[in-house]
C-alpha cells in the first residue's frame, strides 16, 4: 500500500493554535449575543424576500408535471395574453442553456449538462420548463398555469437499484449504465480477511429521500445596477456568480451576487436555486425581479438528501476484532449530477467509520434515476454510512455475545490509524470518551409507561470531515481594517446560514486585536465587495475563514505592534491588546486604538490586511482507491433511550444525549445549538421524514405531510462537548455544523433493537416498519 | 380580478389598501405594507412563520384573505415590541439562551409564546412544547426556545 505524500513541505494548519500570548482567552469561549442574533430576535433582519425595488416584477417557474417525457411543444400564447404578464421565457431564450458540474475525478465519471430550462426532454417531476414574469405574484402563478407543454411519455426509472439493471431505461444518453461515477477505496487483503474470518456479518441498509425543509424557501431579488446584473439571494455559495454569467453569456465582471442572511440552508442552497431564473428575467426585462419558490415547489423539486442502499460485510475474529470490511454503496443521484459525485466520495471515504480495519474494499456509486436530483445535505454522504457501520458493530457484538461497548473498544481508531483511503488521522480521537460521557448523561433507566410498551437504550459514534476534500486545494480570504475611530471593519465572502458564520469571525478578530465586539462591523457574501471565502458548506467556514481571519488579525496586530511599542516606549512583546486599548503588560501605560491608528498614519503604516488562507492539499488516486481525502474529522457519540409501543409500533424518544470533541469551543452557546439542532434533524431523519414518491411523482408536496419534528416530538437533549485542544481550525477548533447529524439514526435503531430484539435496517423507522419487525421477530 | 378597498388596523394604525379578493393577509402585510417581520413559510397554515396576533390570538396570516381581516386588530412582532425601544423581556430571554439560529421562525415563536405566557403563566416545559407545536423550527431543535420561554415565565419579578 502506498500513500501519496503531501506535495507541500509545510503544514498550513501549524499556526492555527493559540500563540503564547493568546492563551488567556477573553472573548473566545464566551457566548455574546452578536448583531445578527439581536436583529433576528427584534425581527429586523432582512431576508432574501424582504427586498423590494420600484417597478419590481415577479417571476414564477413552469415545472414539468411528469418524470420522463419528450417535449413536443410549448405554447405560451395564452400566458402572454394575460393582463399583467411581462414575458414568458423558454429554453431558446437562454443564451447558454447548461449547468455543468465540474469533474470530480472518479472512475468513469460522465459529464452531463443540466439545462437551465428543459429544451427537448424532461427527466424529473418539477424540472423547470419555462419562466413567467408578471406585475404581481398572483398573475405570475396564473400565467404559469396557462403555459401549455405538450409531452410525449418516455419510460422512466425510479430507484437506483432498478437503474443498474441491464435493460433499465437510460436517463442520459451519455451514460450507458446510468452510473454517474464509481469510487473505490481498497487496501489490505480483503479476500484473505473474509476467508480466514471466524464470523462474517452481512446486512443491507437503506435510507430515504429527505427534504432540507428550511423555513425560508428559495428566494431572491435581482436588478441591474451600473450595467451589472445584481442578485441578492438566499444562497450558501455566491461563487455561482460565475455560472450565472456563463448562462447569460456575460463576463464575470457583469454579474454580482450578494448573499442575504439565510433562513436556513443545510446544503439545500449550495447548488443554484433561483439565481439563473431571476438573472434571465432581469437580463431580458431590465427590470427588478423577485422570485420566491413556494413551499410546495420546494418540497417537490428542490434537491434532496440521497437515498443510499448500503450492503455491508464485516469480517471479524471470534474475539471481536474486525479484520475486514466490504461495502457496496449506491446513491440515488436523481436526474442530474449536481453534487452527487462528491457526496458518494464522502460516503465511501467514511464508510468504515471510526474503526481500525486492516482490509477494506468499498465501492460507492452515484446512479441516475428519474427522481428529483439529490445533492448536498448536512452530513453529505458521511452521515448516511453511520447507520450501517454502527449497526454492523452492534450486530457483531450480538453475534459474539459481547457487549456493544466492549466490541467497539477492541476496534476504535486512535490518532495515527488509517481511514478507508489509507490516510492517517492526525488529531486526537476521543471516541471512547465521548461515548462514556453520552451514556452517563442518560442517567437512570426509565420504566415502560404502560402495558405493551418496552424501553431500550442504544448509542452510536460517528466521524464527519470538516473542510473540503483536500484535492480541491481550498482557500478563503478575509480582510480586516482598523478604522480611524478604532472600530474594526471585517469583509469576508462568507455566507451565513444562521450558525453564526459572520459572528464567529468577529469573535476571533476581537480576541486577537482587543477590539470590543460592539466596535466590529462585518460585511459578508458579496462577489463585488468582499474577498472570496468559498461557500458555506462541508463544515468548512470556521476552519477556512476562521483561519483566514485569525491570520489577518495577527498580521494586523504584528504590523501595528512596532508603532504601539514606539509610542509607549516598551518592547513589542510586552503589549496587551484588550478592551479597545494597547497597553504595556505592566499596566502603567497604554494607547487607545484611535490614537494607534493616528500614529500608524503618521508612520505610514497601513491599518488594513487582506489575507488568504490555503488549506492542506493532497492527491487521491481513484484507480488505487488510496490517497488524501479530508483535512480532519470531528468525532462524537450520541445515546438514546426509547419507548416502543408494541401494539402500535410507535417509537418515542424518552432521553437523548450527545457528546462531541470540538477541539475548542469558540462560542459555546452556538456549539450547543449546532449539536442539538443537528440531533433534532437527525431524529426526524431516523423516525418520520420521507419524501415519498410513486414513479417519480411526489405523493404529497404539502408541508403538512412532510413531518419534521415539532416542539412536542423531541425530548430535552443533553449535550456535552470535550475540548481536546486538537483541531485544524482557528485556535484548534474543529467544525461542528455537520458532525452531530450522523449518529441519531443509528442511535435510535440501536435503542429500538435493545427494546424489541430486532434491528431496523431501513429508514425512516415508521410505526409500520416497527410492526413489521415485531411480526418478523415473533414468527 | 375584482379589487376591494380594505381598511386594516395594524399595530394600532388604520391602513387603507386596495387588494384583490384572493390576496392573503400575509402578502398585504409583507409586500403592500412593507412588514418584513411577517414571513412566508408555507401558505398552508402549518409552519407559523407568518404568525400575527388577530384580536390578541396568534393566527397564520397566510391562511386569511386580507378582506377577512377588516375590523380586526392585527399586531405583528414590531407592534408587540417596537424595535426602536428596549426589547421585551421575553426577547431578552431569547437572547440570553441563544434561542434563534437562522431567525426565520423567531417572530412567530415570540408572538405565540407571549400569548401563552399571558394565558398560562404557570406553564411547564411540556405545556410550552405543546403550545409551540404550530411554530416549526428547523435549526434549534426547540430546546433553547423552550428554555427561554421557561426563563421568562419563571423570572422573579417578571411581568408574566
Amino acid at each position: 500500500m502506498t500513500i501519496v505524500e503531501p506535495t507541500e513541505a509545510f503544514d498550513p494548519d501549524a499556526e492555527s493554535g493559540p500563540q503564547e500570548r493568546e492563551k488567556d482567552f477573553r472573548v473566545v469561549g464566551r457566548s455574546p449575543a452578536h448583531h445578527d442574533f439581536v436583529n433576528k430576535v427584534r425581527g429586523t433582519l432582512l431576508y432574501a424576500a424582504d427586498w423590494s425595488l420600484p417597478g419590481m416584477i415577479h417571476g414564477r417557474l413552469v415545472r414539468a408535471d411528469r418524470a420522463s417525457a419528450r417535449i413536443a411543444g410549448i405554447d405560451t400564447t395564452a400566458a402572454e395574453r394575460l393582463e399583467g404578464v411581462v414575458c414568458v421565457l423558454t429554453a431558446e431564450d437562454v443564451p447558454y442553456n447548461a449547468i455543468v458540474e465540474h469533474a470530480s475525478g472518479g472512475l468513469g465519471e460522465v459529464i452531463v449538462e443540466q439545462p437551465v430550462l428543459a429544451a427537448d426532454r424532461v427527466r424529473y417531476v418539477g424540472e423547470p420548463v419555462a419562466i413567467v414574469a408578471a406585475a404581481d405574484p398572483e398573475t405570475a402563478a396564473e400565467a404559469a398555469d396557462l403555459v401549455e407543454v405538450a409531452y410525449e411519455p418516455l419510460p422512466g426509472v425510479f430507484s437506483a437499484e432498478d437503474a443498474l439493471k441491464p435493460d433499465a431505461p437510460r436517463v442520459h444518453d451519455e451514460s450507458q449504465d446510468n452510473v454517474l461515477i464509481n469510487w473505490r477505496f481498497v487496501r489490505g487483503d480483503v479476500d484473505a480477511a473474509f476467508a480466514d474470518a471466524d464470523v462474517v456479518i452481512e446486512n443491507t441498509y437503506r435510507s430515504q429521500h429527505v427534504d432540507h425543509a428550511y423555513l425560508e424557501t428559495e428566494a431572491g431579488v435581482g436588478w441591474i445596477e451600473n450595467d451589472v446584473v445584481t442578485l441578492r439571494v438566499s444562497t450558501q455559495v455566491i461563487e455561482h456568480a460565475a455560472e450565472v454569467a456563463a448562462i447569460l453569456g456575460l463576463p464575470q465582471s457583469q454579474v454580482r451576487v450578494i448573499a442575504s442572511y439565510m433562513g436556513g440552508g443545510f446544503g439545500g442552497k449550495e447548488d443554484m436555486t433561483v439565481e439563473p431564473y431571476i438573472a434571465l428575467l432581469v437580463s431580458r426585462t431590465r427590470r427588478p425581479v423577485r422570485m420566491i419558490w413556494s413551499r410546495q415547489e420546494s418540497i417537490q423539486a428542490s434537491t434532496k438528501r440521497h437515498p443510499f442502499t448500503m450492503r455491508y460485510r464485516t469480517a471479524a475474529t471470534k474475539d471481536g476484532v474486525i479484520t475486514g470490511i466490504e461495502a457496496d454503496i449506491i446513491g440515488d443521484a436523481g436526474a442530474y449530477p449536481t453534487l452527487s459525485a462528491r457526496v458518494l466520495f464522502a460516503g465511501g471515504a467514511l464508510s468504515i467509520g471510526p474503526y481500525r480495519v486492516p482490509a477494506v474494499r468499498v465501492r460507492s456509486r452515484a446512479v441516475f434515476t428519474n427522481n428529483v436530483p439529490s445533492s448536498a445535505f448536512r452530513g453529505f454522504g458521511a452521515m448516511q454510512v453511520t447507520f450501517p457501520y454502527e449497526s454492523q458493530m452492534d450486530a457483531l457484538a450480538k453475534e459474539l455475545g459481547m457487549g456493544r461497548e466492549e466490541v467497539r473498544d477492541l476496534n476504535h481508531i486512535e490518532k495515527g490509524d488509517l481511514t478507508a483511503a489509507g490516510e492517517p488521522v492526525t488529531t486526537a480521537v476521543l471516541v471512547r470518551e465521548t461515548r462514556e460521557r453520552a451514556l452517563e448523561m442518560l442517567g437512570e433507566p426509565s420504566r415502560p409507561g404502560g402495558p405493551g410498551k418496552v424501553v431500550g437504550r442504544g448509542f452510536a459514534s460517528g466521524m464527519q470531515p470538516y473542510g473540503r476534500s483536500i484535492w480541491f486545494r481550498d482557500q478563503a480570504a478575509a480582510w480586516v481594517t482598523l478604522q480611524a475611530d478604532g472600530t474594526l471593519l471585517i469583509r469576508s465572502g462568507v455566507t451565513d446560514l444562521g450558525a453564526g458564520q459572520a459572528a464567529s469571525l468577529c469573535q476571533i478578530a476581537s480576541e486577537i486585536l482587543g477590539v470590543p465586539l460592539a466596535d466590529i462591523s462585518v460585511y459578508i457574501g458579496d462577489t463585488a465587495l468582499t474577498p472570496p471565502a468559498g461557500g458555506t458548506f462541508a463544515t468548512r467556514q470556521l476552519y477556512m475563514s476562521g483561519n483566514a481571519i485569525l491570520r489577518a488579525a495577527r498580521k494586523l496586530r504584528d504590523r501595528l505592534a512596532p508603532v504601539a511599542a514606539k509610542e509607549l516606549g516598551v518592547p513589542e512583546d510586552a503589549l496587551v491588546w484588550a478592551d479597545g486599548m494597547v497597553r504595556a503588560a505592566s499596566g502603567e501605560t497604554g494607547i487607545s486604538l484611535p490614537e494607534l491608528v493616528r500614529a500608524a498614519g503618521t508612520a505610514r503604516v497601513d491599518t488594513s490586511v487582506l489575507n488568504t488562507f490555503h488549506a492542506r492539499s493532497g492527491v487521491f488516486d481513484p484507480e488505487a482507491g488510496q490517497g488524501h481525502t479530508f483535512p480532519d474529522y470531528t468525532f462524537g457519540t450520541h445515546a438514546a433511550e426509547v419507548e416502543v409501543d408494541t401494539d402500535t409500533g410507535d417509537v418515542r424518544v424518552l432521553k437523548y444525549a450527545a457528546c462531541h470533541d470540538v477541539g475548542r469551543a469558540i462560542n459555546p452557546v452556538r456549539v450547543q445549538g449546532q449539536i442539538i439542532g443537528a440531533a433534532a434533524q437527525g431524529l426526524g431523519y431516523a423516525l418520520t421524514e420521507d419524501c415519498a414518491a410513486e414513479d417519480g411523482q411526489p405523493m404529497s408536496s404539502l408541508f403538512a405531510d412532510y413531518l419534521i419534528p415539532t416542539a412536542m416530538d423531541l425530548p430535552d437533549i443533553s449535550v456535552a462537548f470535550l475540548e481536546s485542544g486538537e483541531g485544524r481550525g482557528p485556535l484548534n477548533a474543529r467544525g461542528i455544523g455537520e458532525p452531530p447529524i450522523g449518529p441519531p439514526a443509528a442511535t435510535v435503531a440501536s435503542a429500538i433493537e435493545d427494546a424489541i430484539g430486532v434491528r431496523p435496517q431501513a429508514l425512516p423507522i415508521t410505526p409500520e416498519r416497527v410492526l413489521d419487525l415485531l411480526e418478523g421477530g415473533r414468527s | 380580478m375584482i379589487r376591494t378597498q380594505v381598511t386594516l388596523r395594524v399595530n394600532g394604525d388604520d391602513r387603507e389598501v386596495w387588494v384583490r379578493n384572493d390576496r392573503t393577509l400575509l402578502d398585504v402585510l409583507h409586500d403592500d405594507l412593507g412588514m418584513p417581520d411577517v414571513r412566508y413559510g408555507c401558505a398552508e397554515g402549518v409552519c407559523g412563520t407568518c404568525t400575527v396576533l388577530m384580536d390578541g390570538e396568534p393566527v397564520s396570516a397566510c391562511t386569511l384573505y386580507a378582506v377577512q381581516a377588516e375590523a380586526h386588530e392585527i399586531v405583528t412582532l414590531h407592534g408587540w415590541s417596537d424595535p426602536r425601544r428596549e426589547p421585551h423581556p421575553l426577547q431578552t430571554c431569547f437572547l440570553e439562551r441563544g434561542a434563534a439560529q437562522c431567525g426565520f421562525c423567531t417572530a412567530g415563536m415570540l408572538l405565540t409564546a407571549a400569548t401563552m405566557a399571558e394565558r398560562d403563566p404557570d406553564a411547564g416545559r411540556e405545556e410550552i412544547r405543546h403550545e409551540l407545536v404550530g411554530n416549526l423550527c428547523r435549526c434549534t431543535g426547540y430546546q433553547a426556545i423552550v428554555d427561554a420561554v421557561e426563563d421568562y415565565l419563571h423570572a422573579d419579578g417578571g411581568d408574566a
